[in-house]
């Protein structure tokens, strides 16, 4: 971590960036939250480890409106996100500097089911250690890294970063699950049951909308679910719309775009494993015109956005 | 006091229930929120803290006020029912009964919002005491005792065995319902738990949090504060804190077109969202930071300036829990303690 802040803090003092995105030391080492830093000495409080798994490319929209550079610290999976917006020409690459940071796969507190939790041990970067110690109000426990991943990091789409100015730290392989599993046991569901499955978990749903803002690809600058000027918010249709709607017209509109980086996951409030939805089509999407990964970068043409005489065409012959 | 063991529980569930309404924490697709009992209902009493707090059931997060239909050329308005039927909610804990006495401020102060009072009157409540305070609580800041929260009936749980005491009127006729379901016991493990409890809270995280900065002088002092500018920068501007509280009581109003006439809803919104008290001339709060600062100082400044210094935190943490990004109303009190020193 501190090669970071010296990195930074180098850059800053030398005018070649005017801010530092990264993130900040919370109440606890579980809670740092995203943070742009404007001075060195405020960089004494940027915090790098194992809960650090916020995705601050999306961060980067705003800061491209801010006077001068900003430095960016990156995660492997993060620069899809980054390069996905690029490409969607949502943010500057002129007005970023971008350090891709070493990942050994980030932690969810809410992946380690202890109660009271005072401390984690074992999370710090580079150092991160096999088993985590977790000092509760109720005793000590320990629990293995990889049990407390989030579920992105097991399926981890590698350690390169696909667009940086400068590389920092090591990353670590972390795979150790089935990308498409999940979405394969829901594929041989009946009808029926898939449904009473989607029904189960979306019902749930609360209309926070932090799927939709965390998300890099929901970049819209107004949202149609935000609009106040026809019926499409539907603020008040809290249980048939979520269930049926939202999340599935959310899944279509970032498909092909979607760089699966798990966010949505991440932040709901209601432990909803929306990223299943994405990750369908980008089966689909890999199965119906070859392998693509979203973000991977800039010049590949987009699978749903271009058009050959030889596409697939699945909609057609369903009668 | 009274006890039953923690076995025969869905027996006092069922005898609850009968000719009752019951609410109490249902586990469904791996999380625990308020929901309705059935004997199929994985009820979940261990764990401490809903996603959701028992809110909705007194205030729902969607609801339907009228119903304008179109007949014969004249309008008919139909307003809805307002609740008759009697309901007990179980399992409810100390923070979010104090959050309830938050929303009586505001529902039942005049003007009287008449479909929140008619579940106040129908509903009785049933509190349970926090045997394992989790890190992110704070309710003793604001004056709640987590071993004896407020309620028509308090129950504790100690070990396998339910405590059960009643404290009001209501409270003494759901218990006389229940009949010899529940046997008389002393009060020594209760007293033993409590103690027990108290010990816990003290040695939680954000049990002295000082709100010496907060109250209603705080509405002119903090207002202008650059703090606010550093602390709501990584705020998504997701509603997750608002509807996760058992306090924010802030609703929209709206007309549906239905094919016959129109439907008045009103259900939750948050001033988190950019089209909050939308008006004919525009939104008088542009920016992010002007939502992110109206949150707390609602809680911590203007509520109490309108309402006898009554805060309207009640310190249950969720928000601590469930931010994104981690941003929470801890940090707020925490940054303002720190800037004056």
């Amino acid at each position: 971590m501190q090669e970071l802040i010296v990195r930074a803090k180098e850059l800053l003092e030398k005018g070649e960036v005017a801010r530092v995105l990264g993130w900040k030391k919370g109440e606890q080492e579980y809670d740092a939250e995203p943070a742009f830093f404007e001075t060195a000495e405020s960089l004494d409080n940027f915090v790098y480890n194992g809960f650090c798994g916020a995705n601050l490319s999306k961060y980067m929209i705003e800061a491209g409106k801010k006077e001068g550079k900003t430095l960016v610290f990156l995660k492997p999976c993060d620069s899809y996100s980054y390069n996905q917006l690029l490409r969607e020409h949502r943010v500057d690459r002129e007005k970023a500097y971008i350090i891709g940071v070493g990942c050994k796969g980030k932690l969810a507190i809410s992946k380690i089911p202890f109660d009271g939790i005072l401390k984690v041990s074992g999370a710090q970067y580079p150092d991160a250690q096999e088993i985590l110690t977790v000092e509760t109000l109720y005793g000590t426990e320990t629990i293995p890294y990889k049990d407390a991943m989030l579920e992105r990091c097991h399926v981890c789409k590698g350690k390169d970063h696909v667009v940086y100015d400068e590389l920092l730290g090591e990353s670590a392989d972390t795979v150790d699950a089935d990308r498409f599993a999940e979405v394969e046991r829901i594929e041989k569901m009946s009808p029926e049951e898939k449904f009473a499955y989607f029904q189960s978990e979306l019902s749930k749903c609360i209309r926070c909308n932090a799927c939709r803002n965390v998300c890099p690809a929901c970049s819209c600058r107004k949202c149609v679910f935000d609009s106040t000027a026809f019926d499409s918010e539907q603020k008040a249709n809290t249980t048939s719309f979520e269930e049926k709607m939202f999340h599935i017209i959310r899944a279509f509109h970032v498909a092909g775009r979607c760089t699966d980086c798990g966010e949505c996951s991440r932040v709901c409030p209601q432990g909803i494993p929306l990223h299943l939805f994405n990750r369908k089509f980008i089966k689909d999407i890999n199965a119906l015109y070859g392998e693509y990964q979203a973000g991977s970068d800039l010049e590949c043409p987009a699978p749903l956005t271009s058009f050959t005489t030889t596409d697939a065409e699945p909609g057609v012959g369903r009668g | 006091m009274y006890k039953i063991s923690k076995e025969n529980l869905n027996a006092l569930y069922a005898a609850i229930a009968g000719g009752n309404d019951l609410f109490l924490p249902v586990k469904n697709a791996g999380q625990t929120n308020f929901g309705l009992w059935t004997e199929s209902a994985d009820v979940d009493i261990d764990t401490l803290k809903t996603v959701k707090s028992a809110k909705d059931i007194f205030f729902p997060q969607s609801e339907s006020l009228y119903q304008v239909r179109r007949q014969d050329g004249k309008l008919e308005i139909q307003g809805e029912a307002l609740r008759e039927k009697p309901f007990v909610v179980f399992g409810i804990r100390g923070c979010d009964v104090k959050g309830m006495e938050v929303l009586d401020k505001v529902f039942l102060s005049d003007p009287v919002d008449g479909y929140y009072a008619a579940r106040r009157q129908m509903g009785t409540i049933v509190s349970l005491a926090c045997g394992r305070p989790e890190t992110s609580c704070f309710c003793k800041v604001f004056g709640v005792d987590c071993a004896e929260p407020a309620g028509d009936v308090v129950t504790w749980l100690v070990g396998d065995t339910l405590y059960w005491e009643a404290k009001t009127k209501k409270g003494e006729a759901l218990t006389e319902k229940l009949g010899n379901l529940l046997e008389k016991a002393d009060t020594a493990d209760v007293e033993k738990e409590k103690e027990k409890i108290h010990a816990i809270v003290e040695r939680l995280p954000y049990s002295n949090l000082s709100l010496e900065k907060w109250g209603a002088a705080a509405a002119d002092q903090n207002f202008d504060s650059p703090l606010w500018e550093q602390l709501y920068s990584p705020c998504l501007a997701c509603g997750t804190c608002t509807f996760v509280c058992p306090t924010c009581q802030c609703y929209d109003i709206k007309d549906y077109t239905t094919s016959s006439g129109v439907q008045r809803y009103r259900c939750w919104d948050s001033c988190m969202y950019s089209d909050f008290t939308m008006m004919a001339h525009g939104n008088n709060r542009t920016s992010q930071m002007q939502r992110f600062r109206q949150r707390f100082m609602h809680k911590l400044a203007y509520f109490p300036a309108n309402n006898n210094g009554m805060f309207s935190c009640v310190g249950c943490g969720r928000c601590v829990d469930k931010c994104p990004s981690h941003l929470n109303i801890v940090k707020v009190i925490k940054a303002f303690e720190k800037e004056g020193q």
